[in-house]
């Protein structure tokens, strides 16, 4: 005789401890939960403004420093360790976690021009403006010992920047010429080489490309070997393909005054700059305009700007002594989530990007506060460039068709490439 | 170019030594003797003395003082090893270059090899071509600059691929690499254990001498080595390749041997087809490609037709032929091989031609195709029928037509003939139909249809009023008259159906009309401010105002819904009214609402048209454009636009009417059934009548429909503009509809839709991307020559495929 009996898996219905919250089955049937698009909506309509309010980027300002912070390096291997050189030579060593600086010491005399740490992160190296470059331990010097740099190389000029090898021991300086040195040795292995040796991050002051303005620094784009960005005087961004340089790829722009620095996040996908306008941007890699904008009513002119290494602060020093610490996305919450509240992160995230072209929407997540001065400078801004444009358009109205030929906004600023 | 210094160095030597020697013969021979004799003991000897010197220098004075020119020597003291060198040649003074006369010096005692050497220098004297000067520094910097840039590009290339894959990945989690979590391996985990009981230590001794591995899982020291010198990944995907050329290479050579096994002559005749039709196919694609390839197989296809036509094969004069041709008479079979053999010999026989002036007489025709008008400046002809404006596309075949001198014909059922052309029409009616009747065939019978409706209308138009009247009448009347004006209105939905049809055919003509007469501005640049071409929309609004709080939030989201709903009104007449009014348009209204007129009876007449002495600027010019706007009027003759705007209006008028809602159930309360109406009193009772709406915005606005189903507050959370990625709106309403959140999809689901693009850990360091990610491009480079094998042979497999089948079939 079969027996038929009523049987259920506990694993459905039986919580797992106390603390869980009970099951409850769900009918997933649509007419059971209408309206979906307006509920929806509306949930994305409070996410967006949840975001806005909970925008609080601003973490910390390290102070110590008695003269502008001129530069600033990362730790290849800890997240909470930053080096960060002033313009009277003073350099400081930081403890992020702790927000406090652990170590001084006179670096150079004059300013602090590049610093950066060797790969293995024990050692960093310094140039600056008494022409020199010097190697110092990573650890503090013990109880008595004195602060001596481990090697210094008398250069025969000023060296504006340097940057370090990923994996070897190599490093880049440049200032007349661009040189490549051995860590071991005192000379450069080669001076004034145009092909680079790594793909990786070797940054120099770039001399191919003749454009309208000076180029500040430039930054090479982690996750895609051929592509950088610039920083420059005309307040705007150029991202090169460097294969082909006669045309930046995208053209950045919404600062409203020179562009001092600029660094990608490790992800590749977007990157930060520093302005002369007081103000710092995030621009995603591809967009011509920048995605978010901090400011402070105390930073001053931004000189350099650093992408914490695990892509969620933000480091930026500036000209009245302050090194702060942001957050890559403002409206982000620190620490550790657990897993509901990642997946209600998630799905917020998600419903946004989906409603993200409903006006409603867009406006709020898109409004940001402006100081007044920036406000009315970019206003004026715009304002010149509209009325060029009507220029432009007005004279090609009234010229030979052919003879005015349309120049693409990429194409505007790159005057030749120099072989 | 040393070498060319050299030999001019070797020139004057020479004739020093010569002038020397002439200037010896002038001296006494003594001195000349001595003189010699220290040139050869200096040159010779390999340690001259100080004596030498002395007598050098002194024969150097003599010499001088001869000379009449009075020549200073710098004479010091010096070390000997600058004078005298080791490979036993000299230079004659301080500070004199060694010559080539000093280097002969020692070969004076094989005076052959003297000879010899003369004669070398003399032909090197001669030679006279110097080599190139270099380039410049700079320019063989450029040069090398050059080289080093396309070297670095092309290197750089190499992540192409990583890269777009990387773009193209719907999650991407950081850092790349990570290593497999979870437990590893004890001997990773326990490096320190030693074999300590004896046993242990003898079982360890033997595993080591036979090079053993010690754990299972790892690998002898060659092995290791092994593997060192070719890394995991790539291994893998050499195997990989190996296994499936093996594979394949198995597969076809069964394939080949089963086929080449059959034995049926049909089998392999149809194969033979097959394989000219592929060859054929082959050759089209090579004659685009690769021309060139081509004429050679043309050639080669010239030649076999030359030894077919030499030889004879396939002529009616084999072996087989003639069996067959006897055969023919009774054999039906017979005579069709014999007629097929036949044809291959036409066939291989004829001779090819090739087409060449197709793309000529393409180009020719292209040409035609391409109007003129394209660039032209639209004139307006007409200010207030729409349909004067902007070009048709008829126009090409007009100007056709005119070229032809043909008259341009109308058949008799034009509507409303304008007056200017009236006399014309008769003439031509008497003439031949010319093609621009096909292209006016659309027109016609839009105008057929609108003559029957013209039927209507005009007795409609008579209505018009009276439909109002009665509209006012409805609201007011009793319960009886609206029974009847029920019907009424039944018939009139009737009607209005039909003229629907007709009205959204006249529409969409209307719009594509109205596109093609916007689009010729659009290549200028568009005024909108701040919009360029190149750039895109800012990401940030960027105001002065501080959001803190949620009720800044909200103050914002209702500010941009007032200026929206500023915004649309202003927009929404240009959207929602049927096109027809434009801005001039609106102007226009404003006036004739001051004057007072009803707009309603200027508009129902017909419009007059007025003849006006054209001032003739350029006459043929105005002469085409005056024959153009006849032709166009001829053909709306039929359509009466205002009309049918204001129909339109009407009906829309209707539609937002409310209607009587009747909620009688008939057989309650009462008899029912065929025939039978329920009473007049219950019909009163439950006839519910809904409030009459707000008066309509274009109540007042003649020419003007507001479309009142638009609700302005839902507007303002409405997406005006198809977003970018989309294509349609179709597309983005779909993506818009289909929910997110875990209450309508499972969990499953919701966590893989609501995925994040990037994932970052919470301090873990990102590096940037490395070499090692260059393997799997390597792989993808390794994997794509198999894909393409597989191309190639995919149509070979194919075709063996249907063979297969062809040659089942047969079988069956």
């Amino acid at each position: 005789m079969k027996v038929k009996v009523l049987s259920r898996n506990p694993d459905d219905y039986v919580r797992e401890t106390k603390l869980d919250i009970q099951r409850v089955p769900r009918n997933y049937d649509p007419s059971l939960h209408p309206f979906e698009v307006p509920r929806e909506y509306t949930r994305a309509l409070n996410a967006t403004k949840l975001e806005r309010v909970f925008a609080k980027p601003f973490l910390a300002s390290l102070d110590g420093h008695r003269d502008g912070v001129n530069c600033m390096a990362k730790h290849p291997k800890s997240l909470s360790t930053m080096l960060s050189g002033s313009c009277d030579g003073e350099l400081k060593v930081w403890n992020l976690t702790k927000r406090e600086c652990v170590r001084t010491l006179q670096a150079h005399e004059g300013f602090v021009r590049g610093m950066v740490v060797s790969f293995c992160g024990t050692s960093f190296f310094t140039v600056g403006d008494d022409k020199t470059i010097k190697q110092w331990k990573m650890e503090t010097p013990g109880y008595g010992e004195e602060e001596e740099p481990l090697n210094t190389i008398l250069g025969k000029s000023v060296f504006t920047s340097i940057d370090h090898h990923q994996k070897e021991g190599v490093f880049v300086t440049c200032g007349q010429q661009v040189d490549i040195w051995d860590e071991q040795r005192s000379n450069p292995i080669r001076s004034f080489s145009w092909g680079v040796d790594s793909f990786n991050c070797v940054r120099f002051n770039p001399v191919e490309v003749i454009m309208n303005m000076r180029s500040n620094t430039l930054c090479w784009n982690p996750m895609e070997a051929y592509n950088f960005t610039c920083s420059n005087e005309d307040y705007n961004l150029y991202t090169f393909d460097m294969r082909y340089l006669d045309k930046p790829v995208t053209v950045h722009m919404d600062h409203v005054s020179a562009v001092l620095d600029v660094d990608y996040s490790p992800t590749g996908k977007e990157f930060v700059s520093a302005s002369f306008d007081k103000t710092i941007r995030i621009f995603p890699k591809d967009s011509g305009h920048s995605r978010e904008v901090y400011h402070t009513k105390r930073m001053q002119h931004v000189i350099s700007i650093k992408w914490s290494s695990d892509n969620k602060y933000i480091l930026s020093a500036s000209d009245e002594m302050n090194i702060r610490l942001w957050k890559a996305n403002a409206a982000e919450k620190l620490g550790l989530l657990a897993p509901r509240e990642k997946s209600a992160v998630n799905y917020s995230q998600k419903l946004k990007e989906k409603f993200q072209h409903h006006p409603q929407i867009r406006r709020i997540s898109r409004h940001r506060h402006l100081p007044k001065s920036i406000y009315s400078q970019s206003k004026e801004l715009r304002v010149m460039k509209e009325a060029r444009r009507r220029k432009e358009r007005n004279v090609r109205k009234h010229s030979k068709p052919g003879s005015m030929p349309v120049v693409t906004e990429k194409e505007k600023h790159v005057v030749t490439v120099v072989k | 170019m040393a070498k060319s210094k050299a030999t001019r160095k070797s020139g004057e030597t020479m004739k020093m030594t010569s002038s020397r020697e002439t200037v010896v013969q002038g001296m006494d021979d003594e001195e000349l003797q001595r003189a010699l004799a220290d040139d050869i003991i200096s040159a010779s000897e390999d340690e001259g003395g100080s004596d030498d010197e002395r007598k050098h220098c002194k024969l150097l004075e003599a010499i001088s003082s001869l000379g009449g020119k009075k020549r200073k020597k710098l004479t010091e003291r010096s070390e000997a090893s600058i004078q005298v060198s080791e490979f036993t040649v000299n230079a004659e003074g301080e500070g004199d270059k060694i010559n080539l006369s000093d280097l002969i010096g020692t070969l004076d005692k094989t005076p052959s090899a003297l000879i010899k050497t003369k004669k070398q220098l003399k032909n090197l004297q001669h030679n006279q071509s110097t080599l190139e000067t270099p380039l410049t520094r700079k320019e063989t910097e450029k040069i090398q600059r050059e080289v080093a840039f396309e070297k670095t590009s092309k290197e750089v290339s190499r992540w192409q691929s990583v890269v777009l894959q990387n773009q193209k990945a719907e999650q991407l989690v950081f850092p790349l690499n990570q290593e497999p979590s979870g437990p590893k391996r004890i001997e990773q985990v326990v490096a320190g254990w030693k074999a300590q009981t004896p046993l242990e230590q003898e079982i360890f001794s033997l595993l080591r001498m036979n090079k053993q591995p010690l754990h299972d899982p790892v690998l002898t020291p060659t092995e290791e080595a092994s593997l060192r010198a070719m890394s995991l990944e790539e291994a893998k995907i050499r195997r990989a390749e190996l296994q499936k050329t093996r594979v394949l290479q198995s597969y076809y050579e069964a394939k080949a041997k089963r086929e080449r096994k059959i034995k049926s002559k049909k089998y392999h005749r149809v194969q033979k087809k097959v394989m000219r039709k592929e060859y054929l196919k082959q050759f089209d694609e090579m004659v685009k490609t690769d021309p060139a390839a081509a004429l050679e197989e043309l050639k080669k296809m010239e030649l076999s037709r030359m030894k077919e036509r030499m030889s004879l094969k396939h002529q009616n004069s084999g072996k087989w032929a003639k069996s067959k041709a006897i055969m023919a008479k009774y054999d039906d079979g017979a005579r069709k091989a014999m007629q097929i053999q036949l044809e291959v010999n036409k066939d291989l026989t004829q001779k090819l031609v090739i087409p060449a002036d197709e793309d000529e007489e393409d180009e020719e025709e292209s040409a035609e195709t391409l109007p003129d008008f394209v660039n032209d400046v639209e004139p307006i002809l007409d200010q207030v029928n729409p349909w004067m404006r902007g070009k048709l596309s008829t126009e090409p075949m007009m100007q056709e037509e005119s070229n032809r001198l043909d008259p341009p014909v109308w058949p008799r059922e034009v509507g409303k003939p304008g007056e200017g052309w009236d006399d014309q029409e008769e003439d031509e009616e008497q003439m031949e139909e010319t093609e621009e009747e096909s292209l006016l065939r659309g027109f016609e019978e839009r105008r057929k249809l609108r003559q029957t409706e013209d039927v209507e209308v005009a007795p409609m138009s008579m209505e018009e009023n009276d439909d109002e009247k009665k509209a006012e009448i409805l609201d007011i009347s009793d319960d009886d008259e609206e029974a009847v004006e029920i019907s009424d209105d039944e018939e009139a939905v009737e009607i209005s159906d039909d003229e629907e049809a007709g009205l959204s055919n006249f529409t969409s003509l209307f719009h594509g009309l109205v596109k093609n007469h916007m689009e010729p501005p659009a290549d200028q640049p568009k005024a909108s401010p701040g919009a360029g071409q190149e750039e895109s929309p800012a990401l940030l609004e960027e105001g002065l105002v501080r959001v803190r709080t949620l009720e800044d939030v909200e103050l914002l989201s209702q500010d941009i819904s007032a200026s929206d709903t500023a915004l649309l009104t202003t927009q929404t007449p240009g959207t929602e009214e049927t096109d027809t009014q434009s801005a001039t348009q609106q102007a226009d209204k404003k006036r004739k609402r001051k004057k007072m007129i009803d707009p309603n009876e200027v508009l129902t007449k017909e419009a007059k048209v007025i003849e006006m002495p054209l001032a003739p600027t350029a006459i043929e010019d105005v002469e085409d454009k005056e024959e153009q706007r006849i032709i166009i009027k001829e053909a709306f003759a039929g359509d009466d636009v205002i009309s049918d705007f204001l129909k339109d209006k009407r009906k829309q008028e209707e539609a937002g009417r409310p209607k009587v809602i009747d909620l009688t159930l008939p057989g309650w309360g009462e008899w029912g059934g065929l025939g039978l109406q329920p009473s007049r009193s219950k019909r009163k009772r439950f006839r519910v009548k809904v409030a009459p709406p707000p008066p309509r915005q274009d109540q007042k606005l003649p020419n003007i429909i507001i479309a009142e189903k638009r609700d302005s507050s839902i507007a303002a959370h409405q997406v005006c503009q198809l977003p970018f990625p989309f294509e349609n709106p179709t597309q983005f309403e779909r993506t818009i509809r289909s929910p997110v959140g875990h209450t309508w999809n499972t969990q499953n689901t919701v966590q893989k839709i609501t995925a994040p693009k990037v994932v970052t850990q919470l301090g873990a360091i990102i590096e940037p991307i490395a070499r090692e990610d260059l393997i799997k491009n390597n792989r993808q480079a390794v994997t794509r020559p198999s894909i393409n094998l597989e191309s190639d042979q995919g149509p070979q497999k194919k075709r063996c495929s249907q063979q297969k089948k062809k040659h089942k079939r047969k079988r069956n």
